[in-house]
């Protein structure tokens, strides 16, 4: 499979497509239908699919192994950190009301963050399993 | 009344694909077949107007989990084992659960009910506030990262925790393996020592 190049042009051709359609669900998940989990899922796609064209090596080479277990702690801290940060603007966690000073800006902003943080985490933990079965060595 | 009948349709399709499911030993169609049942399942949440829960569904179902079945499959044997017996008593239990589930359907309010228990309680407010005070068009999205943020945070905690435990039981850490190697390499070094001591 890796040496047909017709799956090598088309995988070369889709990943930025990809991972652009990724983008759109993620940071448009306010106006339409979308948000954090399926864009994680869908970058995710793009990578595995590259992984899956050019060999799991070639993928690792791409998106390291440290960096996908940091990215996927990252997410948890930014959704976790925005809670924090609404604490030390003086509301409750979580509240998203002190970040700007129209309410409905304030929640666009606070929604935006917390998205990227659940985006993050999905999309490392989908590549990192992915990575985790087709690099499994069983223990004889 | 088209909707109807596009249900009709898609219901029996899922029926058919859980039939040959059952039917097929080999792993690699069943796998295939479970990715079209999530995607007759996406096609029946676009249906019933769910086009966020679709889109879930068609991404994770039929997406991703199908890609990790392949991946796991390559551990596997081509085919399931052989099943000879037939577990009667399985079948007994099943019909019965069966049969008590589709009774209970029946008192299930209708599907889109206005005045159905789930529709009364805290919707109406989030469906009224949500435009006019937050500007947010999507309805969902606002649900769940603004009202209810602390169900998300753990959903992402969990999927956080899950894929660590996955990755981890699958890779090794690498702590348990400098460990594991820092005691052999302690155990050569007593068994050397204890050579020595007897050489001498």
């Amino acid at each position: 499979m890796r040496d047909n190049p017709v799956f090598k042009i088309v995988s070369k051709i889709l990943f930025g497509p990809i991972i652009i359609y990724g983008l759109y669900v993620q940071f448009h998940g306010d106006y339409g239908p979308g948000g954090g989990f399926q864009a994680g899922v869908i970058v995710a796609a793009a990578f595995i699919l590259y992984s899956m064209i050019s060999g799991l090596e070639e993928g690792r080479k791409l998106m390291p192994d440290w960096i996908i277990r940091s990215v996927m702690a990252l997410g948890v801290l930014v959704f976790g950190g925005t809670g924090i940060a609404s604490i030390l603007l003086g509301a409750n966690y979580l509240d998203y009301s002190p970040f700007a000073y129209k309410i409905y800006k304030a929640q666009h902003l606070g929604i935006i963050i917390v998205e990227l943080g659940v985006g993050l985490t999905v999309f490392a933990v989908m590549l990192g399993l992915f990575n985790a079965f087709a690099g499994f060595k069983p223990h004889k | 009344m088209i909707e109807l009948w596009v249900n009709v349709f898609l219901v029996s399709l899922l029926v058919i694909i859980t039939f040959y499911i059952m039917r097929l030993r080999r792993l690699i169609g069943i796998v295939a077949l479970s990715g079209a049942y999530s995607l007759t399942a996406a096609a029946i949440f676009v249906n019933m107007d769910a086009v966020d829960v679709a889109f879930t569904e068609a991404a994770v179902g039929s997406g991703i989990s199908t890609i990790l079945f392949l991946a796991a499959l390559r551990y596997l044997p081509v085919e399931e084992a052989h099943e000879t017996r037939y577990p009667v008593w399985s079948l007994f239990l099943c019909g019965i659960v069966g049969l008590m589930l589709i009774i209970a359907a029946f008192a299930l309010p209708e599907f889109g009910d206005p005045n159905a228990p789930a529709h009364l309680h805290v919707a109406p407010r989030y469906i009224e506030e949500s435009y006019p005070l937050f500007h947010i068009p999507n309805v969902v999205t606002n649900v769940l990262a603004s009202y209810r943020g602390f169900d998300t945070l753990g959903e992402t905690v969990v999927v956080f925790t899950a894929g660590l435990g996955v990755i981890i039981l699958l890779t090794g850490s690498t702590l348990s393996m400098r460990f594991k190697q820092t005691a052999t390499s302690s155990d050569n070094q007593t068994a050397k020592s204890d050579e020595e001591t007897r050489d001498a």
